[in-house]
């Protein structure tokens, strides 16, 4: 059996004025359907454990959740080692609806921005309106950080759970460590 | 900068979370159809001073295209609409002559 390690084995950074954590190996499933079909709606609350969210929002419950990637798009997140059955079950469950389940788990990598700082440095990246009230716990947003294509939502009032390309973890990582570094606060939001 | 808010998924952003597409309605000729119609549709581009309209794509986003009116000299995005179509929306073009009295832009007016 190898050795399953994520895109840069669990790094992170706490020396800038926010922390930066790569998350732990992460179960993804990419659905897309449309979205309005009970069937799609059942094989995607069945896997991740959570309510459907509405368009833009992320509905999450610790390492499980659903967000809304597009109007006929959803990233299904649950813990590692239940892709495999969930895949199944939704398989399954989907094989008269014309749809798409793919395991993308270990094409993606994942990053915690953490701290009173987070939003400036998440700010200083993403062409988003990330002022409080703007951007809250519940929505999600895919962007582009700086160079690259992303996604993120807020898993409380100072965190922020971004997803990438797995090929590109080690730019987020490096871009993120540079808005954060030390003495670099903008205090404007 | 443009400030453009995608038809598809509801997301209003400045121009580089997009892809410009280049010239919307674009009516394609292909293989069979004369050689002035081809070329036509290959080269030659509507390119005002005003009211334009564009194909983009929200590709940092919901991946989707759309098309897109606006004014090439303000840069004043006058709205978005699902690509779904062949041309604008009335309700559109009667904001844009609001605004833009007397605007024509290939076929359209
Ligand atoms: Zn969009």
């Amino acid at each position: 059996m190898s050795n399953l390690v994520t895109a840069l084995n669990g790094a992170s950074d706490a020396n800038g004025i926010a922390t930066i954590t790569e998350v732990p190996l992460q179960g993804m499933i990419t659905l897309r359907g449309d979205l309005s079909k009970a069937a799609i709606k059942t094989a995607a609350t069945t896997a991740a454990g959570v309510d459907m969210p509405g368009q833009s929002q992320a509905n999450m419950n610790g390492a499980s959740g659903i967000t809304w990637m597009s109007t006929d798009e959803l990233l299904i997140l649950c813990p590692y080692g239940d892709v495999a059955a969930n895949l199944a079950t939704m398989t399954k469950a989907l094989a008269k609806t014309h749809a798409l389940a793919v395991d993308v788990s270990d094409a993606r990598a994942s990053f915690t921005v953490s701290g009173p700082n987070a939003r400036d440095v998440m700010a200083k990246l993403v062409p988003v309106d990330l002022a409080k009230g703007s951007f809250e716990p519940g929505m999600f947003r895919r962007t582009r950080m700086a160079q690259v294509a992303a996604a993120f939502w807020m898993t409380d009032a100072d965190t922020f759970q971004i997803v990438c390309f797995r090929s590109v973890a080690d730019y987020v990582f490096e871009v993120l460590k540079i808005a954060a570094q030390p003495g670099s606060e903008v205090d404007f939001l | 900068m443009l400030i453009l808010t995608c038809p598809c998924c509801g997301v209003t952003a400045e121009e580089t979370e997009f892809h410009a597409g280049g010239e919307a309605h674009l009516k394609r000729f292909g293989p069979g159809s004369d050689n002035a119609d081809f070329e036509n549709y290959l080269f030659m581009r509507e390119n005002p001073k005003g009211v334009h309209f564009e194909r983009w794509r929200h590709n940092n986003g919901c991946g989707k295209w759309f098309y897109a009116a606006r004014c090439t000299m303000t840069l004043e995005v006058f709205g978005t609409y699902l690509a779904q179509t062949y041309e604008p929306p009335a309700d559109l073009c009667a904001k844009i002559s609001a605004k833009r009295p007397g605007w024509s832009w290939g076929r359209f007016s």
